[in-house]
């Protein structure tokens, strides 16, 4: 486990770079983390997945999958992969600050 | 007496009766299957049927054969699952009535989810080797098939053994190979993931065999729909990749009778506990097998494992005391790789697959991660132990919870 600092705050991160405390998070930090994901800014579109997101985690304990994000939260797999480009659950769930999906075992 | 319905009799809902029958006294209770189909098939003998490894007889018994003195088996489809009375309904109007449920349901693929592959090609330029009927048609067809681009596509995980796509693909290159056709058979693996496999050491050492095997990975690759006109496959984010001939494994889903029943997830797979799979909201449900939402491989040999820590544990439950949180996400698996050669893979919720020996630290005889003869009749071996041990609920001289003896971290992962 490693600790980086990103927008300013030091957090506890795994090897793959997802935060490892949800509650570290802040919205700058996933300004910081959608920027090494690709993504320069992040629109209102972006930030209703991410509250989306950010909400089923804190109900469920674990980070949706795409299809969990596509049917609860009403955008379409096509949406999301316009939105986070290759790989959105996972990227979503790293700009959320929330752990890898658990989709793929 | 006290009810004990379980709801499914394949791999999971066979064992687990066959486990109870010995652990429960009979005297005092009443174990029921239900299951809508006589007939038990060898899935993981899906694989060889394509190539002509395995025919019809190799992969089908009855079911009957199977159920445990004292225990019946009732051949119905299951209509609804009532939860809250404690009851479920069958489709031939009988109403089941239950203390404890064990859902063991599975999951079965759903081509018609995805636009274009379920159509007019089906059959014909698209298969799939994830049913026993796709299996034989494709078996047929490769009799005749002259090469060309063999696409094998996951359209979505989780999926039931996510190492059976490379399989078939190294049982294609050695297939094809035998046949004299190599030359002429372009293999590709399009799959969601970032790589061959879902944890990256594995993924890893996998690439590289695909690469020696001439496989081409098309990695993140998220089907949107199929042309079969066209005959290619079209991702969300509008990549293309062409096929003669496309071997899909579809969307993997629970039993539709859990949606309907209000009991699954997106997917009709049903959250529970992920060591004891009791469901977090009914004291009286488990589900075991495929059917469970856990972070596991759906594999027989996890059931296998759940099953053995589940026995006893469930015992403990009914005596009004706290279940122990026995499961680690146990799952080992053999990767059949083409030329009578295999790989094994052991791993669980904390540890991904490792190379090293299994089951015995130095000694094996089979080699963890790594290509050897001994794997391969592992595998061919496992077949005999699933008809004559596994589904018997017969303990196995492996230990269920995954064990680190024998197993090493590569210098570089
Ligand atoms: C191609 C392929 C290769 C595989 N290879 C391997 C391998 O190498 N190793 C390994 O460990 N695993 C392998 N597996 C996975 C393994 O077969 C499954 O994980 C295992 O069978 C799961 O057991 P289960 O009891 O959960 O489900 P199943 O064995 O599928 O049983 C579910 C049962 O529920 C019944 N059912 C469902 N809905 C209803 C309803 N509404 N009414 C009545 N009955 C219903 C079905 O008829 C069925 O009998 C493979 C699977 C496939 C498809």
């Amino acid at each position: 486990m490693a600790t980086r600092t990103i927008a300013g705050k030091t957090v506890e991160v795994n090897e793959e770079g997802f935060l490892i405390n949800p509650n570290d998070w802040t919205k700058e930090i996933a300004v910081e983390l959608a920027k090494e994901e690709g993504i320069p800014e992040l629109t209102e579109a972006h930030w209703k997945v991410i509250e989306f997101c950010r909400k089923d985690a804190g109900a469920t304990g674990k980070a949706p999958t795409l299809r969990r994000i596509t049917t609860a939260a009403g955008v379409s797999t096509k949406d999301m992969f316009a939105l986070f480009p290759k790989g959105p659950a996972k990227k979503v769930a790293r700009i959320s600050g929330l752990g890898k999906p658990e989709g793929c075992v | 007496m006290k009810k004990l319905l379980i709801l499914g009799a394949g791999t999971a809902g066979t064992m687990v009766a066959n486990k109870l029958s010995h652990l429960l006294d009979l005297e005092e209770w009443k174990i029921t299957l239900v299951d809508q189909d006589a007939t038990h098939y060898y899935q993981p003998g899906f694989l060889f049927i394509p190539f002509g490894m395995y025919s019809r007889s190799d992969v089908v018994k009855p079911k009957r054969d199977f159920v445990p003195h004292g225990a019946e088996l009732i051949l119905s489809s299951i209509a609804e699952i009532d939860a809250e009375g404690n009851r479920v309904h069958l489709a031939d109007g009988r109403v089941l009535s239950y203390d404890f449920l064990i859902i063991a349901t599975g999951a079965d693929i759903h081509p018609e989810q995805t636009p274009g592959l379920a159509e007019h090609e089906w059959g014909r330029s698209i298969h799939t080797f994830y049913s026993f009927e796709g299996a034989l048609a494709l078996f047929k067809h490769l009799q005749t098939w002259r090469g060309g681009r063999l696409v094998v596509n996951v359209v979505e995980n989780p999926i039931k053994c996510p190492v059976a796509p490379l399989e078939f693909l190294m049982l294609a290159d050695w297939f094809f190979h035998e046949k004299g056709i190599r030359d002429r058979v372009e293999l590709i693996y399009a799959t969601p993931l970032p790589g061959a496999f879902t944890k990256p050491i594995a993924s890893k050492l996998l690439s590289g065999l695909l690469e020696e095997k001439n496989i081409r990975v098309e990695p993140e690759f998220m089907l949107e729909h199929v042309d079969p006109d066209a005959k290619k496959l079209v991702s969300y984010d509008e990549r293309e990749v062409e096929y003669d001939l496309l071997v899909s494994v579809p969307l993997n889903m629970g039993a539709e009778v859990i949606g309907k029943s209000g009991l699954g997830d997106e997917l009709n797979f049903i959250p529970v506990d992920k060591h004891t799979f009791l469901s977090p909201k009914y004291s009286n449900l488990f589900v075991l097998g495929d059917a469970a939402a856990v972070p596991t491989s759906k594999a027989g040999s996890v059931a296998h494992f759940a099953v053995d820590l589940f026995g006893e544990n469930f015992v403990r439950h009914t005596e009004g005391l706290e279940m122990q949180p026995l499961f680690d996400g146990h799952a080992n698996c053999f990767i059949e790789s083409g030329f009578g050669k295999g790989l094994l893979i052991d791993f669980n919720y904390d540890t991904e697959p490792l190379p090293g020996r299994y089951p015995l630290p130095g000694v094996g005889p089979f080699t963890l991660l790594q290509e050897s003869e001994a794997n391969h009749w592992g595998k061919l071996m496992f077949r005999w132990m699933y008809w004559n041990l596994l589904l018997k609920g017969q303990e196995l001289p492996l230990p269920a919870r995954m064990s680190m003896a024998g197993k090493r971290m590569p210098a570089t992962a």
